[in-house]
């Protein structure tokens, strides 16, 4: 699956603030970590600041926040701001009404509602956690700081 | 009954242990099962009790989360199932959760989890290295949970057919 230039800036930024929950930051800064423009990234803020994923901090030392619940916002909800996410549901023309026709579109649905249940059901949060595990580079989940309850096996 | 176990589970800050289920916990379960499901069917879970409660418990593995702040009356919060399951279409040895509940007055007190947590340790120390479920893609609540305690899709895809 190939994600629009558009659709993966914002799902970057998106990673870059909420794990700056209360901070700020502004387009130039994750704009220079993911080698794009300024300007190609401020119209993708704009785009998540109508669906209030994002809130812009005017002033000296402004930015964009992440106003979105980290633990509920998926990488679904992110992807539809920018792209068709039922391409199999798109007119196909005269071959559609055709068995051949037919017959493909049942495939590529199957394929895009595996890949809408995959986008849904990871948030932001678990991105984060995923993003932490691979910059760890052990592979393990990483340490939230937060007090796990006890989950070892009592006898 | 279901007063009685909402009572039971009430929102409170959970002291959450882990343990291996007893015959005793069994109403519990299948209560809190049915409140769930909305079928209620002691008869699969007695059976289920038998299976993974008392059977080939070194890789069996059937345990209940409760709520331990009053020490003398544990609240039964959940429950979790799995077993080791080996050679499924070539697949090496993994555990396999076919089973996860939690008390929907209970959530978000960390019981899911620490169940979860409790049987990976338990197929690490059985000598597994792979933990897998299988959930309905759109059960958005149980896909959520299971990925963001790092579940990823298998290699395995399920797969199915009308038998007219």
């Amino acid at each position: 699956m190939r994600l629009q230039i558009s659709t993966q800036l914002a799902i970057f930024a998106a990673l870059e603030l909420a794990a700056r929950e209360g901070q700020q930051l502004s387009v130039a800064d994750i704009g220079e970590k993911y080698g794009v423009s300024s300007h190609h990234l401020a119209k993708v803020m704009h785009v998540m600041g109508r669906a209030g994923l994002v809130r812009s901090v005017r002033g000296a030392g402004g930015g964009y926040q992440f106003a979105g619940n980290a633990r509920r916002t998926t990488l679904l909800d992110v992807v539809q701001l920018f792209e068709d996410a039922n391409s199999a549901e798109r007119e196909g023309g005269a071959a559609d009404a055709t068995p051949e026709g037919q017959a493909l579109r049942q495939v590529l649905s199957e394929i895009d509602d595996i890949a809408r249940a995959t986008l849904g059901s990871i948030t932001i949060a678990t991105m984060r956690k995923l993003v932490e595990r691979n910059a760890s580079g052990n592979g393990r989940q990483p340490k939230t700081g937060q007090q796990r309850p006890r989950g070892e096996l009592a006898s | 009954m279901a007063a009685a176990r909402k009572k039971r589970a009430a929102k409170t800050d959970a002291e959450v242990g882990v343990r291996r289920v007893k015959a005793a916990d069994m109403t519990n379960v299948i209560e809190l099962d049915a409140h769930i499901t909305k079928v209620p069917k002691a008869d699969y879970w007695n059976d289920v009790f038998k299976r993974y409660g008392r059977q080939r418990l070194h890789e069996r593995f059937f345990l209940v989360a409760e709520d331990r702040v009053d020490r003398e009356n544990p609240r039964l919060l959940g429950f979790i199932i799995g077993e080791v399951r080996a050679w499924e279409f070539g697949s090496t040895p993994c555990g396999w959760v076919f089973a996860l509940s939690v008390d929907p007055d209970a959530r978000l007190h960390g019981s899911g989890r620490a169940l979860l947590d409790a049987i990976s340790a338990a197929f690490k120390k059985a000598g597994v290295s792979k933990m897998r479920t299988m959930v309905e893609r759109n059960t958005m609540l149980q896909m959520l949970f299971f990925r963001s305690e790092g579940m990823m899709a298998g290699p395995y895809i399920q797969l199915e057919k009308d038998l007219d």
